[in-house]
């Protein structure tokens, strides 16, 4: 599925912006993808990006190119990092990540794919972020914008 | 966070890129944290593990110019070489492990290749400021040891250790450093394969936290304690935990909760450990290998090895396997353990880990081990699951 481009939000476009907490500098968008539960980048498939782990709420979905939004990373330092690592190299890993509770490992993973990472919105990301709706991260102002799916 | 003029030059990449990069890292993780400034440390251990995201890294900061400023050690990947004689390894995958372990060179870490550097090459002291990877290191240097470690990446070490420096927070505050949960060991501790159970069983319990460990009427050995370290980091996160009285830290559970010590507790029984014993292990059948020494074996569980295959031979149908560091390798040669496991028709091999691609023989093979650890993370289709004796003997009968 294309992320939404820019020039196509108009409509109704009802925008919302939040004040964020930049960890990873940089400026990221993309269609937004939502985890309830912590991500390891090492069960989802580094050709695709498409999430491999059983049972996991994302079982399935596509995290290439997508702004994800999730709670925190797991698993081992190692594993994560490299898990990361290959999406990027295949150009299949999302365009910036919003996160809940930040760790060492994820930082790094982010640090060396250079892509974007920031933690404490203004309000809780779970609440105000959907799967699909447009998000925009510009760590750099400390600002994430969202465009909501059901204004289009 | 507050930049020294030096940090900002370095920022400004006055000092190399590598610098650069290494203390951008630094700023990023100090910055997520509300670190207000770096301290300084005295040495650090980088996770290399010979992955492409390892080799980016480390080749990034050698290829700037970057050069370690304390002593830095490193983890296990794989003499080539060696494992070349032996198996077929894909030229891909040698050519990284190759690349991996020459920039670590370049950029001046002690090349230990070892999971367990503070036995020999790279040993903190109490209260010491280090940054230490390695999920079962970091646990050993802040409770056995009692120095000062958060619970590192590789490369976030590895950036430490080219700096000279970490971002003052987390396990660097004595706050940080109190216990969150309090564990009451039922469960009869023999001996260093109970001390693997355990740990998996505190760190499955617990996942993330700090535990209080009471109970332990004797004294753990060094094995014992790495075993702790090395297994409760599987199923969770344990960057620290107390045995009051036995590790350093706090000589009580008051003094390790800082007072505040929590009303729940977990318990361990001899039942729970025999069940986390039950899920590891997946056969109990005939075997192809042995592997031991995960994590590296000391010069003791050496020793061990050679004194139970004095005057024996290992099955003609089972390879046997144990991993220790080149420094225990050389010491355990000039005792005579390595010619004792030798003429058994056992290796003794060094810089090496079962996590590692060197191992790709083993994928369809059935292996027996002393290490939940390596049992979890199996490369290999069967895992048989027993103690240092059980998995010697079982070499020499072939099942």
């Amino acid at each position: 599925m294309k992320p939404p481009s820019r020039g196509n939000r108009g409509m109704k476009n009802s925008k919302i912006s939040l004040k964020c907490h930049k960890i990873v500098g940089g400026y990221g968008e993309g269609e937004a993808l939502v985890s309830h539960e912590p991500i390891c980048f090492y069960l989802t498939d580094p050709k695709t990006g498409i999430v491999r782990e059983k049972d996991h709420e994302l079982a399935g979905k596509n995290l290439a190119n997508k702004v994800l939004v999730f709670p925190s990373g797991k698993a081992s330092s190692v594993v994560q990092i490299d898990g990361l690592f290959k999406l990027a190299s295949h150009n299949v890993a999302p365009k910036a990540m919003i996160v809940k509770d930040v760790e060492t490992v994820l930082i790094v993973s982010a640090f060396l794919v250079k892509v974007p990472l920031v933690d404490r919105l203004e309000k809780d990301p779970f609440e105000i972020i959907h799967t699909g709706d447009f998000v925009e991260v510009d760590a750099e102002k400390s600002q994430v914008t969202v465009t909501k799916r059901d204004t289009k | 966070m507050y930049l020294t003029k030096e940090e900002e030059r370095m920022c400004n990449g006055e000092l190399g890129k590598g610098m650069q990069e290494a203390i951008n890292l630094l700023i990023a993780i100090g910055d997520a944290y509300d670190a207000e400034k770096m301290i300084p440390i005295s040495r650090a251990h980088a996770a290399s593990s010979g992955q492409e995201g390892d080799l980016y890294f480390v080749e990034l900061l050698a290829d700037g110019g970057a050069r370690c400023r304390v002593p830095t050690s490193t983890n296990p990947v794989y003499d080539i070489p060696f494992f070349h004689r032996l198996f077929e390894i894909l030229k891909y995958e040698a050519d990284v492990a190759r690349r991996v372990m020459e920039a670590y060179k370049r950029v001046g870490a002690i090349l230990s290749w070892s999971c367990i550097p503070y036995m020999a090459e790279n040993i903190p002291l109490y209260g010491e400021t280090v940054a230490f990877s390695e999920s079962s290191a970091t646990p050993y240097v802040n409770s056995v040891i009692g120095a000062r470690t958060n619970r590192e990446a590789a490369q976030s070490a590895l950036a430490a250790g080219v700096i000279g420096k970490t971002p003052e927070y987390g396990l660097h505050f004595k706050e940080n450093r109190k216990g969150t949960h309090l564990v009451k060991v039922e469960a009869t501790l023999k001996d260093e394969f109970d001390y693997t159970l355990l740990g998996y069983y505190v760190g499955k319990q617990i996942g993330y936290g700090i535990p209080v460990l009471t109970g332990i009427s004797k004294q753990p050995n060094t094995e014992e304690l790495i075993n702790f370290c090395a297994m409760s980091n599987v199923p969770g996160a344990i960057s620290m935990f107390y045995m009051p009285r036995f590790t350093v830290e706090a000589s009580t559970v008051e003094e390790a909760f800082q007072g505040d010590i929590p009303e729940d507790k977990i318990s361990v029984t001899d039942h729970d450990l025999k069940q986390v014993y039950g899920e590891l292990q997946t056969t109990s059948g005939k075997i192809d290998f042995v592997m031991l020494g995960c994590p590296h074996y000391t010069l003791k569980q050496v020793e061990e090895v050679a004194g139970l295959l004095q005057g024996k031979k290992i099955h003609d149908g089972v390879s046997f396997w144990v991993c220790t560091s080149a420094t225990t390798k050389t010491l355990a040669e000039k005792t005579g353990y390595v010619d004792v496991i030798e003429m058994a028709g056992g290796h003794v091999v060094v810089d090496t880990c079962i996590d590692e691609p060197c191992w790709a023989v083993y994928t369809d093979k059935v292996g027996m081990t002393d290490s939940p650890k390596c049992a979890y993370y199996r490369r290999f289709k069967e895992v048989r699951l027993g103690r240092l004796e059980d998995c010697v003997e079982t070499a020499v009968k072939g099942k």
